[in-house]
């Protein structure tokens, strides 16, 4: 069967704040690089499709689907939003391509959290409105602090431990540019922070950034005509969890661990611990990184916590972890966060990830989270 | 107002109140940048001016104006000034508001094609802009003699104007 590639990716932003710049903006100078980095394509001859993937109530538009297609050169074209992350764009573009009915295919997500004055009012509005908004907590952030106290027992994690990540990653993503939260932190300086919600303090619990990020998916004929690195995506998975939160299971993120079997059947990983030589996870929270490597299949849910402790997921691990950093030291740019993973390890497979680059790069796994309240996962298993 | 459902019992108000559990709505709140291209164009309304960017690819002059041709996907840095007058395109009376109260006067939405001094544009793809359209009747429209009608900017005092879309109150008809 015929391969499909990423063949150009392109960002803008990583910023606290960018007032100075439309989302329109942002997103049409992300994409102009990966244009150029994709062999420079012209999106107006040369693609056959673009996705956008957002969600209305961060946009602060209804219907935002509307809005997508200008600044992508996607005018009078085949376009479409997905109101997902924005791997779940990159598997709509795998599913285009392996389809046959699109060679090219663009992928956008982007965002402003910036701009959204009424975040937590926006964040909540996500959950049930019968019988869970009513409840109005004082802080969403218990809905994931909830699982974490569950999922920390049952693991023998202890605070320490989650310093432990939250040290490792933030340090990780001093050697990035985009991490306007990266931080040289200590044991101590960790432990004496502030609850927000017990067990989860701000440390663990990432904050927001803008950002716009565009991706160019190809088959396999036009890759090689267009680039010499292309970057193959050899399996993409994705599962969604009961929308009832208090029903759902907390010691163990299933929706990933399933995402993860799909992926992993189709792309023919046997032995996730072994195969891959590096990973790139969500890690909105702390607790749920750790989670994810589980869930993953690159750590036995009996030995998660001493891996963690032996540094098996540090950057001279025998399985680094977000080695340029994640979500704690770039912020989340909301739907863009889960293309974050995948641009940081894109950059590494192609050998362009500067001083984050790692000495052996060739097979990596991608996991994209929605977020808080949620339970929609996707899997991305890349090599070169 | 009189709503026929066909095959059905529609609910009365009161009914549909009755089953209803929980009553909420959003509290969504945003500050939204302009932008570069959009933030010249207000400062441009404040000064009384409709600013566009030309593309030299398609020559359209895009108003509002993007730093990018949607059509060409070229960049743009060439800024034109577009005269405050134009031409109807289409127009229509509006009775009911968004949230289908009786308006107590009409009000005409409009499609203005806006000349630009200097370029000259198909009927299909011009720089066009979406306003109320003030100094025409009811009767102008329906019997649909405001087609084409010359209309011109009629602006607010340049005190009162906030570098907003609103600095222009509404596109005046000149009758000729
Ligand atoms: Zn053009």
């Amino acid at each position: 069967m015929p391969k499909i590639a990423l063949v150009g990716m392109g960002y803008t932003g990583f910023t606290r704040s960018s007032e100075h710049l439309s989302f329109r903006e942002m997103v049409y100078q992300a994409a102009v690089k990966a244009y150029n980095d994709a062999g420079g394509i012209d999106p107006r001859r040369d693609v056959d499709a673009f996705i956008s993937c957002q969600e209305d109530f961060w946009e602060g538009v209804s219907i935002s689907d509307e809005f997508a297609p200008d600044q992508l050169g996607g005018v009078l074209k085949p376009v479409y939003t997905v109101t997902g992350d924005g791997l779940h764009c990159v598997a709509n573009a795998y599913m285009m391509i392996r389809s046959g009915v699109a060679d090219i295919v663009v992928v956008e997500s982007h965002g402003k959290p910036s701009e959204i004055i009424s975040m937590s009012d926006i964040v909540w509005f996500s959950t049930d409105p019968i019988y869970v908004r009513p409840l109005k907590l004082p802080n969403p952030h218990a809905l994931q602090a909830l699982e974490a106290r569950v999922y920390m027992r049952s693991r023998g994690l202890r605070r320490e431990d989650l310093g432990l990540y939250v040290i490792q990653s933030l340090g990780n993503a001093l050697l990035s540019d985009r991490a306007p939260y990266a931080a040289k932190l200590d044991l101590d300086g960790y432990l004496e922070a502030e609850y927000v919600v017990d067990p989860l303090t701000a440390y663990d619990i990432a904050r927001y950034s803008d950002a716009a990020i565009v991706a160019v998916v190809a088959s396999e004929e036009i890759a090689r005509k267009l680039t010499d690195q292309p970057v193959w995506i050899d399996g993409v998975g994705w599962a969604t969890e009961i929308s009832t939160i208090s029903m759902r299971s907390m010691e163990e993120d299933v929706a990933t661990k399933l995402a993860a079997r799909m992926a992993y059947d189709q792309a023919n990983v046997k032995d996730p611990r072994r195969e891959f030589d590096f990973a790139e996870v969500d890690e909105r929270y702390s607790y749920k990184a750790i989670q994810a490597i589980e869930a993953l299949g690159l750590a036995r849910i009996d030995t998660v916590a001493s891996d963690l402790r032996d540094g098996s997921f540090s950057r001279s691990g025998s399985l680094p972890v977000n080695p340029s950093g994640g979500a704690l030291g770039e912020g989340v740019p909301l739907e863009a966060h889960g293309l974050a993973r995948l641009l940081s390890a894109y950059e590494q497979l192609r050998g362009r990830a500067g001083r984050a680059q790692l000495s052996d790069a060739e097979k990596a796994v991608v996991h994209g989270w929605r977020g808080l309240g949620t339970s929609s996962s996707i899997v991305l298993v890349l090599s070169r | 107002m009189g709503v026929s459902i066909r095959g059905g019992t529609p609910l009365r108000d009161e009914e549909f109140r009755a089953v209803i559990k929980e009553i909420d709505s959003p509290r969504a709140r945003y500050s939204m940048a302009a932008g570069i291209a959009y933030s010249r164009f207000l400062e441009g309304l404040k000064r009384g001016e409709i600013l566009g960017t030309y593309c030299p690819s398609c020559r359209l002059v895009h108003i509002p104006p993007k730093i990018y041709c949607p059509y060409c996907f070229k960049h743009l840095t060439r800024w034109v000034r577009a005269s405050d007058e134009g031409r109807v395109v289409t127009a229509v009376v509006s009775y009911l508001s968004a949230t289908l109260e009786t308006l107590e006067k009409p009000e005409i939405i409009g499609i203005i094609r806006l000349d630009v001094p200097g370029h000259r544009f198909s009927s299909y793809r011009f720089p066009g802009i979406l306003h109320r359209i003030c100094g025409a009747s009811e009767d102008d429209v329906k019997t649909q003699r405001i087609f084409d009608a010359r209309v011109k900017a009629r602006w607010l005092p340049e005190d009162k104007r906030t570098g907003s879309i609103n600095d222009i109150e509404c596109f005046e008809v000149i009758w000729g």
